[in-house]
């Protein structure tokens, strides 16, 4: 890469303050490092969901990059069209610019649920964009429900932990695996903690052509029942514990993990994790201890996994 | 408007095309820079036609073949976000689909084209005519225009995009022909030279494209304090539609010697009957009225070309004279007083002092062929209504009871 990160991390803020998230969320964290990363002429296309609501309230905007959000499940649809479009004006000679970096974002349930049709789509066609998902395991947008990304033993507004229930049962569904198996030439997993790793990793991204898909870990305070100076030490903390490891996926087949979480000599439990947010406080009543250990099981078990596809041990 | 000239007979190509054919023909001329492609019968011949096209270098247009309607639409308010001419094509569950979508690309002030081969909606599943799809879209925001011919598709789908991109409306278009009896029946089509066509839809000038150099936030979240202005303007900007209707019909008559007005009237003048619809019934309906006339029944035809806006004016207009007003219409609005059409009608003529008598037939659902024995059933039925001085709401024509 020609570029430094020092150069990058001094660079002006695509999103303003005074935006209308809550205090503690990633998000925001989150879209400031893409901007750091960003190179060029760039549009993004943003899914409903707590970014998109909370930043353009009418008639006030943060973005200080052209934006457009349409629906829910269409980002990676309506960037198929933004793209295409700007090469079809630029073969035509209509276009100032050679070429557009455009960058799809969304949620958790935009991405990994109601938006995964659209986005496989456009990963098959082979679109040159950048899909960012921030992941904070639910839809928080409409109050914290359940969603493909929500981990096992996570209370949500649809997965309660009752008397008979321990918050969510199933796992989580693979979505940076499943993305990668397109065989799309770069996917990656990202937590706005290690913003080198982050930053790096979004700018080589955009830097390849063709689809590109970063898997942000991404903190909410609201719905994790956490406090909103945790949410950074929280990424950390999903790293260290395998709940979110980093890693590159080249190609669909080529798995590398990342130096943070190459440098773990072991991971954290899970319970250091799961401890500093009241989504899980359920988890620590003896009802459920048996479950929180099948859940230690399967982290270490898909961690083991995710080792030996990077070639490790 | 741009200058146009009347194109001399010896440039006009003449050639045998269903309407879907005459469509892909259109499309390709009017040069647009992104397409979304996703087939379903009977439109799917439109997006087959174009990709042809493209395989062989013959339009400079990106074709995104999306993996579902709903995404078909999203790329194309992408693309026309991006300031670039953009259409699709679409019927039935595919039009279904799209339904948040419309919704998203008329209120964004998006100018897409979409044509729209008529089917009926499942269950049970049906791949034929009738207009349940794009009159279920009827207030989605988009503009409907619906054609009798594969002449008048050909000619509709280029004035689409010059109407669409007009300043003043900045609307998405719905050009709908009836599936199979128009999209697979080959009829004489008198085609433009290309660069008649080139120079009478120019390049779209975009209004506030997405544009790095110029940040723009586009489809924002607008709650109680603003999102009913934002309503109010949208609703203005499709009132504005009929002017520049006549507009840019006037400029394409000029090049073509043809125009069909947002009603077409056909032996209105003295008739005390009238048969109201549009699309290929209304085609039926002017042979039956021609044969009844010559029985010295005093009969005439006036056929909708745009159902949105619905040409309030226009249509009373040509109508208020008349005893009764028999329409015919190829859907059915379940638990609703009447149906669309009908509805509509009855609304336009609420405030006259004298009303004509509506009577609402529902006829040729889900492909069920309409012959003129059909209309001449619904005209002498209303005659025997206006006898009696009392119709009901409506009734279907042509069903096994
Ligand atoms: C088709 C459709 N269904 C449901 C909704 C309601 N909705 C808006 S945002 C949202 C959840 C968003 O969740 P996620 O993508 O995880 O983003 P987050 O809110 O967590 O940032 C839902 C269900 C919608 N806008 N559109
Ligand atoms: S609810 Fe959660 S995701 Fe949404 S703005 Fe608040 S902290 Fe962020």
């Amino acid at each position: 890469m020609t570029v430094k990160l020092k150069e990058m991390l001094q660079k002006p803020q695509i999103l303003s303050s005074g935006h209308r998230m809550c205090a503690g969320c990633a998000a925001p964290t989150i879209i400031k490092l893409v901007g750091m990363a960003l190179r060029g002429p760039t549009v993004f296309c943003n899914a409903t969901g707590c970014l998109e609501v909370a930043t353009t309230i009418y008639p006030y905007t943060a973005w200080k990059v052209p934006w457009i959000h349409v629906a829910f499940e269409n980002a990676s649809a309506v960037a198929s069209g933004v793209i295409e479009a700007y090469k079809a004006m630029a073969e035509k000679g209509r276009s100032k610019f050679e070429h557009v970096d455009v960058v799809a974002i969304g949620g958790d349930g935009g991405t990994f649920d109601i938006g995964f049709g659209s986005l496989s789509g456009a990963l098959e066609r082979g679109h040159d964009f950048v899909y960012l998902v921030y992941d904070n395991g639910a839809y928080q947008n409409t109050g914290i429900q359940r969603s493909g990304a929500t981990l096992p033993g996570q209370e949500t507004t649809t997965s309660w932990a009752g008397t008979v229930e321990p918050g969510k049962r199933q796992k989580k569904k693979p979505l940076a695996e499943i993305v990668a198996a397109h065989r799309i030439p770069y996917v990656a997993t990202v937590a706005p903690y290690y913003y080198r790793d982050f930053i790096t990793k979004f700018r080589k991204a955009l830097e390849v052509e063709g689809p590109a898909f970063v898997h942000a870990h991404s903190s909410c305070p609201r719905g994790w029942r956490s406090d909103t100076s945790k949410s950074i030490e929280l990424s950390k903390l999903a790293v260290e514990t395998g709940l979110h490891p980093l890693y590159e996926v080249i190609d669909g087949t080529k798995y590398v993990m990342s130096g943070p979480s190459k440098r773990l000599k072991e991971l954290k439990p899970v319970d250091e994790y799961f401890k500093l947010q009241g989504q899980f406080k359920h988890l620590f009543t003896p009802q459920w201890e048996d479950f929180r250990k099948e859940i230690q099981e399967w982290v270490y078990q898909d961690w083991e996994l995710l080792r030996k596809k990077c070639g490790l041990d | 408007m741009t200058a146009v000239e009347k194109i001399p007979a010896d440039k006009i190509k003449i050639e045998g095309l269903t309407g879907d054919a005459a469509i892909a023909h259109a499309f390709k001329q009017c040069d647009i820079d992104v397409m979304a492609a996703y087939p379903i019968t009977p439109q799917t011949i439109i997006v087959e036609d174009f990709q042809k096209f493209a395989a062989n270098g013959e339009v400079q247009t990106k074709v995104i073949t999306v993996e579902s309607e709903h995404s078909a639409m999203s790329a194309c308010i992408g693309a026309s976000a991006t300031g670039a001419r953009v259409a699709t094509a679409t019927a039935s569950a595919g039009l279904a689909l799209m339904w948040e979508v419309l919704y998203c690309a008329a209120s964004m002030r998006m100018p897409i084209v979409l044509t729209v081969a008529n089917r009926a909606l499942s269950a049970p599943i049906n791949i034929h005519n009738d207009w349940s799809d794009s009159y279920g879209a009827r207030d989605s925001g988009f503009i409907q225009l619906y054609c009798q011919n594969s002449q008048e598709a050909y000619d509709t789908t280029i004035m689409a995009f010059k109407l669409a991109e007009d300043h003043r409306v900045l609307l998405p278009v719905m050009v709908c022909i009836d599936g199979f009896i128009l999209s697979h029946n080959v009829e004489r089509v008198e085609m433009l030279p290309d660069e008649a066509v080139k120079s009478f839809l120019g390049v779209r000038e975009p209004v506030q494209p997405l544009d790095p150099d110029n940040p723009l936030t586009m489809g924002p979240l607008a709650l109680t304090d603003y999102y009913f202005e934002f309503k109010e303007q949208q609703d203005r900007a499709i009132h504005a539609v009929p002017d520049v209707f006549k507009e840019v019909e006037e400029a394409f008559k000029k090049m073509t010697g043809r125009s069909y007005g947002m009603v077409e009237d056909y032996k209105t003048e003295d008739a005390d009957i009238i048969l109201l619809t549009h699309s290929t019934p209304a085609g039926t309906a002017k042979v039956v009225a021609d044969t009844l006339r010559e029985q010295g029944e005093k009969v005439g035809v006036l056929r909708l070309k745009m159902f949105r806006p619905f040409p309030v004016k226009e249509v009373v207009e040509k109508i208020k004279h008349a005893k009764a007003v028999a329409v015919f219409e190829k859907c059915l609005s379940f638990g609703a007083v009447c149906n669309p059409l009908a509805l509509e009608l009855r609304s336009a003529l609420y405030d006259l002092d004298e009303r004509p008598m509506v009577t609402d037939f529902v006829i040729g659902l889900g492909g069920r062929d309409v012959p003129p024995t059909t209309i001449v059933d619904g005209y002498n039925k209303t005659k025997e209504y206006l006898a009696k001085g009392k119709a009901p709401l409506y009734e279907t024509l042509g069903v096994r009871k």
